[in-house]
């Protein structure tokens, strides 16, 4: 029977090939497309321009949420550019029958936020958006991937993609993590393992017991940073924790088709003696609190370390890059990491913009003041997560601590609407990517866990979240 | 899109790993809602200081490489977001071509559907290419696409692989999108196998 025997990738995948070209390309059916105000401009002019239309809006969903401020948005988006791609995304949805949630909506938020929050990302699914982070949808237990604009209009016209079918590697998560350990500080531990071109050309899937003891938050952040370790997606196998999560959400089956979708879904799971073509183990309980040094997220070390001394690498460019990383982010070798000091904390993202995210950060605020000199923010992932945050009075224990309580948005995990770093600065930051320039010109990232963040903006430093709870 | 078959130019060396996309351009120039006109901030950190002056030791800033038309780099070209303003740049500067051990799997997809041709090669390969564009103008590389090769200073040529599909897409310069289209019937079947299987997949409809 191994012969047989299928992954849960393989299972998604060949049930999507619409066909199969001669040189071995597929024609691979997408079930839902997310679309956001910044890569797909050229996508509907491409689609305007050949007189063609959206073949299935009903599988598309529009939001905008890259460039958008995150404070008072009732007089609209106050950044000339960034309103003209809003409102031309406007002008999209209505011309070719999109579905949108538009800004002032409560549920609009980041595209990947609100995919699984409305039960739009399904098990057993293709997704994809103009977004590296589509990986997210993965957690699902869905083959969710970022696409390029020109493959956007692609989906658009014709609710297909051109791909060449992935390799599987299988990322095995061994025992439970520790107390204050989280999904953010496993996913960064495996990306320090494998490298950030570790999952190139595959598809990951995130196994083993500390795994399946996360909640769905933890999984989705997870399976976000895949496309950090180079992966083409990262994957979850559904079980009754993603059914629990699902039902009742606006967009999912209800009542007797969701029994008949759960029926389906528990076929997914990769049958036992799969083919993987790249294993990698990892025990739960090796695994610190995580912090990134440098401006790789492969530069990541357990916040008990110290700065890494480029004098010990071997390779001639890979010693000239890493120093080059220290000048950058202004660290000494052998500096220890608890004893970074911050100016900005930003609690956010399609990463850790989660209810989940906000109560962890809250739970170890609680009664505590932000340091002096640190500005510290949370910014919902979404409307909804905000109104839920707010529900629960944690909009409260951040406000009084001294953090700001912000509009829903991708805000300052990638410079591009007004939450930036100014140069010089340096973050600790619950985002995704700690790239020269990501967060601002010159603004230097250490990424970390939304409970190290939070942690970092009591203190005024980096620390290990352990000590103060 | 422009058809990719030959290319005679000069290749420009950027030894750095993990080229990322928000290095090949920033994401506060992707506000715009056209293709072009983003070669001006290509590599744009890389390239000027913080007052917006060219950094004179930045490969592009010098001649000959202001008119480079390759770029010869090393592993993980590209990593990063899955912005197609990185090809844009790319092509707007004048780069049809990318030289690499390894690519990012979504940039390198974005690349073929520019008529940029990204070429994987072994790492000591590209070290020697590396070396070639070190030459500067009087070193200029060819790349023939239909054979599948790249021709060094010396003579030497320096084979590839290139998926058929891909290939055949760049050389005639086709859009992949009136491709797909013509296989409509097959995707009006597949939607016809789903509304019977799992109708739920289908649309989204708030129930």
């Amino acid at each position: 029977m191994a012969a047989t025997a299928k992954t849960l990738f393989d299972k998604v995948w060949e049930s999507h090939i619409v066909e199969q070209l001669e040189d071995g390309t597929c024609v691979l059916y997408i079930d839902r497309h997310l679309v956001h105000e910044v890569t797909s401009p050229q996508a509907f002019e491409g689609l305007r321009l050949a007189g063609r239309t959206v073949r299935r809006p009903d599988a598309t969903i529009a939001v905008a949420d890259h460039n958008i401020q995150t404070s008072d948005r009732s007089q609209g988006i106050a950044e000339p550019e960034s309103r003209i791609q809003v409102e031309t995304l406007e002008r999209n949805v209505a011309a070719f029958g999109v579905p949108y949630f538009p800004v002032r909506d409560a549920r609009q938020g980041i595209v990947h936020i609100i995919g699984p929050e409305q039960g739009i990302s399904l098990p057993g699914m293709t997704i994809v958006c103009g977004d590296s982070h589509t990986s997210t949808h993965g957690a699902m237990g869905a083959l969710a991937f970022g696409i390029g604009t020109s493959e956007v209009e692609h989906v658009l016209a014709t609710q297909t993609l051109l791909q060449r079918p992935a390799k599987n590697m299988l990322v095995q998560v061994d025992g439970q993590l520790a107390p204050g350990i989280t999904a953010k500080d496993l996913v960064l531990a495996v990306i320090g393992r494998i490298g950030t071109a570790g999952g190139t050309g595959h598809v990951i899937e995130y196994a083993g017991e500390a795994v399946r003891g996360l909640d769905m938050a933890g999984r989705m952040t997870v399976c976000n940073m895949s496309i950090e370790a180079g992966a083409r997606a990262g994957m979850i196998a559904p079980d009754d924790t993603t059914f629990a999560y699902i039902e009742g959400r606006p967009y999912a089956p209800k009542g007797e088709a969701f029994d008949h979708a759960v029926e389906y879904w528990r076929t997914l799971p990769s049958d036992p003696g799969a083919h993987y073509d790249r294993v990698v183990t990892l025990h739960a309980s090796e695994i610190a609190p995580m912090v990134t040094w440098g401006t790789s997220p492969e530069t990541v070390l357990p916040i008990t370390g110290v700065v890494p001394d480029p004098a010990a690498v071997e390779d001639k460019a890979a010693r000239v890059q890493m120093q080059r990383m220290l000048d950058y982010m202004a660290l000494t070798p052998g500096q220890k990491l608890a004893e970074i000091p911050v100016d900005v904390v930003f609690i956010g993202s399609c990463t850790n913009g989660r209810i989940e995210d906000i109560r962890a950060a809250a739970a170890v605020v609680r009664g505590k003041r932000v340091a002096p000199g640190v500005r510290a923010m949370v910014v919902p992932g979404s409307g909804l997560v905000k109104l839920q945050a707010e529900a629960e009075g944690l909009d409260r224990v951040m406000l009084d601590a001294g953090f700001e309580w912000r509009e829903a948005g991708c805000s300052m995990c990638l410079g591009m609407n007004p939450d930036k770093l100014t140069p010089g600065q340096r973050c600790a930051s619950t985002s995704n990517r700690n790239f020269e320039g990501r967060q601002g010109p010159g603004g230097r990232t250490h990424l970390l866990s939304p409970a190290m963040a939070a942690a970092a903006a009591i203190t005024g430093r980096l620390t290990d979240v352990r000590e103060l709870t | 899109m422009q058809a990719f078959t030959t290319l005679t130019g000069i290749a420009a060396p950027l030894p750095l790993a993990n080229v990322d996309t928000d290095k090949i351009i920033p994401a506060r120039f992707l506000k715009t809602i056209k293709r072009t006109g983003l070669g001006v901030h290509l590599f744009d950190t890389l390239r000027f200081d913080g007052a917006g002056a060219e950094r004179p030791d930045f490969v592009l800033n010098t001649q000959p490489y202001r008119h480079a038309e390759v770029l010869i780099a090393h592993e993980n070209f590209g990593c990063g977001s899955s912005r197609e303003h990185a090809p844009w740049a790319l092509l707007d500067f004048g780069i049809r071509c990318v030289i690499a051990p390894s690519f990012a799997d979504i940039f390198h997809t974005n690349c073929f559907k520019n008529g940029i041709l990204p070429i994987v090669l072994p790492r000591e390969v590209c070290d020697r290419l590396m070396e070639d564009a070190e030459m500067g103008g009087n070193a200029r590389l060819t790349i023939d696409l239909a054979r599948q090769v790249v021709v060094r200073p010396n003579g030497e040529e320096v084979p590839f692989a290139v998926d058929a599909l891909r290939k055949h897409l760049l050389l005639n310069g086709l859009d992949d999108i009136g491709q797909t289209m013509q296989r409509a019937p097959a995707i009006d079947a597949y939607e016809a196998r789903v509304r019977q299987r799992a109708p739920w997949m289908l649309g989204i409809t708030a129930t």
